[in-house]
């Protein structure tokens, strides 16, 4: 048939290459990278790199990794990936305290607001849930068996999020669409309750985030897309409440010197904590654009681009924390030809504090490598190595380019090249 | 389209599209990607090209009646066209996945309204996955009346996520129902009839009619004697085996 979902077992190697991530500590006290199947963690607040304790022994994870994350509260951690595990570990010792196998390859997790549930989705678009409420600390859990949640139907799944007030839990996927689901007492039924659907988004979503701040705790939601756009949703109908076009608002046409309509997708976003500004990665930028968001008129506007000079860096993931810092991270997994398989670079703008974050004029500045916090210690683990050669940044977001189409892109077909899939297709070969 | 001078796809005795020019597939995979255009949302969905007398203008227009009934997996279209006359007031729509058999079923819905002038103009087919598109088309709350009639049963266990109704997909449905609506589900399959039921009965959003209820509702009759599947079950002295459930509010 025309193109179905990719099955297990399937290799692609384009799709196999996988974006480096990011995630910071909701207080900063640590930041971890994920490439390819690596997972570096740096303790901020100790000074130190953190060695992971996971009982099950050689490498916590076998294969790229597609998804990390703090919970709300600092103390837990989850990462998970293509090796179909889901590792979630105490951010105290760094242990992994419980390992969940799904049947698929998972593609997005989130944690409940309260911590007690731990929610990933697969490459089928099934969202699981695991729950974590004997979770004492330090003691190894027992091993947890995932209930099925909701589901996109064969769809991949690519964020999922709580909203602010832990009342849903929305779920994004390539095939345009945002469900907005009622987050029960008792997850490990299913979710049944369907709130609302956000849909106009004409290409995959590619992430999402809430905008809050205390005089508006419950929020809006933001989602960027492969159609170049951010939109405003209120969540509780669905209804769309504004559209940015990012790169043509931003001014980012004209400057790629070709005149060409790119439409180049959003890769990632982050809300800054308690402020209305959005920081917004895009496939061929260089540096990221700020959003300001108006909660009252409910509206999204650009408050301006930040580029960082001097290389080439397209940031993969983006990740804030209450301390006023974006950190970014540009990388790529299994990059071929290439001395580094891993390849990862880590930068941070700063200028996102509480006070400021109203005022999008107040500087935000690109700290050079010896202003981060942590210095050379935390770029060496984070990054791999101090120095990373400036050439293969390119390659690396035109691989992770590459791959993302691949996985999210629909294709299309010409009428011939259906005719032919259909003429070629396995389940009508035996007939012959 | 509606001139169909000399169509050969087009019975000339009776004026209805042949059913032998449009046979297709027996099944297509719903899990596959699609190429054909999907609303962005329930408000692109035009009506005008639905329905063109009763929405001359693909204006929208606030308050204008909406699509009630979907027949899901509508194959050749019996049931659209029974309802189309029980219920002449109400917008309906047939949802299919076969390209071949949509077409024939617009073939059908225009001929039958050339040939009775004022009557078939409340029903319509489209082509979609109703698996994957289903919130594209329709709003919260929107349809009173949703029909899984003879569906494909999809024998094999690792095929089950094909099946039309699972827990899943019933959130959806039960999320396009208004509550009071009404889900009507048969087979001639006793093991697939046997899953629908459970689906429906385990669902905290769904409620069995009662008997009493059944034997009052005139489209329970259809169920059986409606469809192209159906009869054809009926010619073969088949049994059937239906789940008739009621969309109801979350209890907290
Ligand atoms: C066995 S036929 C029954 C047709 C009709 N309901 C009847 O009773 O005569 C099942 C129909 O469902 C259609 N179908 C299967 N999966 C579908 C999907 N995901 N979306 C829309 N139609 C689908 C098939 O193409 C087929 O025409």
């Amino acid at each position: 048939m025309e193109d179905i979902p990719m099955e297990e077992g399937e290799t692609n190697k384009d799709i196999e290459v996988a974006p480096a991530l990011i995630a910071v500590h909701p207080a900063q006290e640590s930041v971890a990278v994920a490439v390819g199947s690596e997972l570096r963690v740096f303790d901020i607040h100790g000074g130190s790199a953190v060695s992971l304790v996971d009982d099950s022994c050689g490498p916590s994870h076998k294969d790229s990794i597609r998804a990390i994350r703090y919970g709300a509260k600092g103390k837990l951690f989850v990462s998970a990936g293509d090796d179909k595990l889901v590792k979630i570990w105490s951010t105290e010792s760094w242990r992994c305290i419980c390992t969940v196998s799904s049947e698929k390859r998972v593609s997005a997790v989130a944690l409940s607001n309260d911590g007690l549930y731990v929610c990933f989705a697969d490459k089928f678009g099934v969202v699981w849930v695991v729950d974590l409420d004997d979770f004492d600390g330090n003691q190894a859990l027992v091993s947890k068996k995932a209930a099925p949640m909701l589901s996109h139907y064969c769809s991949i799944i690519t964020s999922l999020e709580f909203s602010p007030d832990g009342r849903f839990v929305v779920s994004a996927d390539r095939d345009f669409k945002i469900r907005v689901t009622v987050f029960p007492k008792k997850p490990l039924d299913g979710l049944h309750e369907i709130q609302s659907f956000c849909l106009g988004h004409t290409e995959f979503v590619s992430c999402l985030a809430f905008v809050y701040t205390s005089e508006y705790p419950q929020g809006f939601l933001v989602s960027g897309s492969g159609d170049s756009t951010v939109r405003l949703w209120d969540i509780s109908s669905g209804s769309l409440l504004d559209t940015c076009k990012v790169e043509s608002k931003a001014g980012l046409l004209e400057s790629n010197g070709r005149g060409e309509e790119c439409n180049s997708p959003v890769t990632n976003l982050c809300t800054i904590p308690d402020g209305t500004l959005i920081a917004v990665a895009i496939q061929s930028l260089q540096g990221i654009v700020l959003l300001s968001c108006d909660l009252s008129a409910r509206t999204l506007s650009i408050a301006k681009v930040v580029s960082i000079k001097g290389e080439a860096f397209i940031p993969t993931s983006l990740s804030t924390s209450s301390s006023g810092l974006l950190w970014m991270v540009a990388g790529v997994s299994n990059l071929r030809g290439c001395d580094h398989p891993s390849l990862a670079r880590v930068r941070v703008i700063s200028g996102f504090r509480e006070s400021s974050a109203c005022s999008p004029e107040h500087e935000q500045t690109v700290l050079g490598d010896n202003e981060i916090p942590g210095g050379d210690k935390l770029l060496e683990k984070l990054q791999g190595s101090l120095s990373v050669d400036e050439k293969v940044f390119l390659a690396a977001a035109e691989a992770v380019k590459t791959a993302m189409s691949n996985l999210l892109v629909k294709k299309q077909y010409s009428a011939e090249k259906r005719d032919l899939r259909k003429r070629t297709r396995n389940d009508r070969k035996i007939k012959q | 389209m509606l001139e169909n001078k000399a169509n050969p796809t087009i019975s000339k005795s009776t004026g209805l599209p042949r059913k032998r020019f449009y046979r297709a597939r027996a099944h297509s995979n719903p899990l596959s990607d699609s190429h054909f255009p999907i609303p962005i949302s329930p408000c692109q969905v035009d009506y005008s090209l639905h329905y063109p007398q009763l929405f001359p203008s693909s204006d929208k227009i606030d308050g204008a009646k909406k699509i009630q009934f979907a027949d899901v997996g509508c194959g050749f279209g019996g049931l659209l066209i029974s309802l189309s006359t029980l219920f002449p007031e109400t917008l309906m729509i047939g949802m299919e996945l076969r390209d071949k058999v949509t077409e024939y079923v617009k073939e059908r819905i225009l001929a039958l309204r050339v040939g009775n002038p004022g009557q078939y103009q409340n029903i319509s087919v489209v082509r979609t996955n109703s698996m994957k598109y289903i919130p594209n088309y329709f709003e919260k709350g929107q349809l009173s009346k949703m029909f899984f009639l003879f569906p494909d049963p999809h024998f094999k266990e690792k095929n089950h996520r094909r099946r039309v109704i699972s827990t899943h997909l019933l959130d959806e449905y039960a999320y396009c129902l208004g509550v009071g609506g009404i889900i009507y589900t048969i087979t001639d399959v006793e093991e697939l009839g046997e899953w629908m039921k459970a689906c429906l009965e385990s669902h905290p959003l769904f409620e069995a009619l009662t008997k009493e209820e059944l034997e009052v509702d005139p489209v329970v009759k259809l169920l059986t004697s409606a469809t192209e599947e159906g009869q054809k079950v009926a010619r073969n002295g088949g049994q059937t085996f239906q789940a008739v459930y009621r969309r109801v509010m979350p209890s907290l």
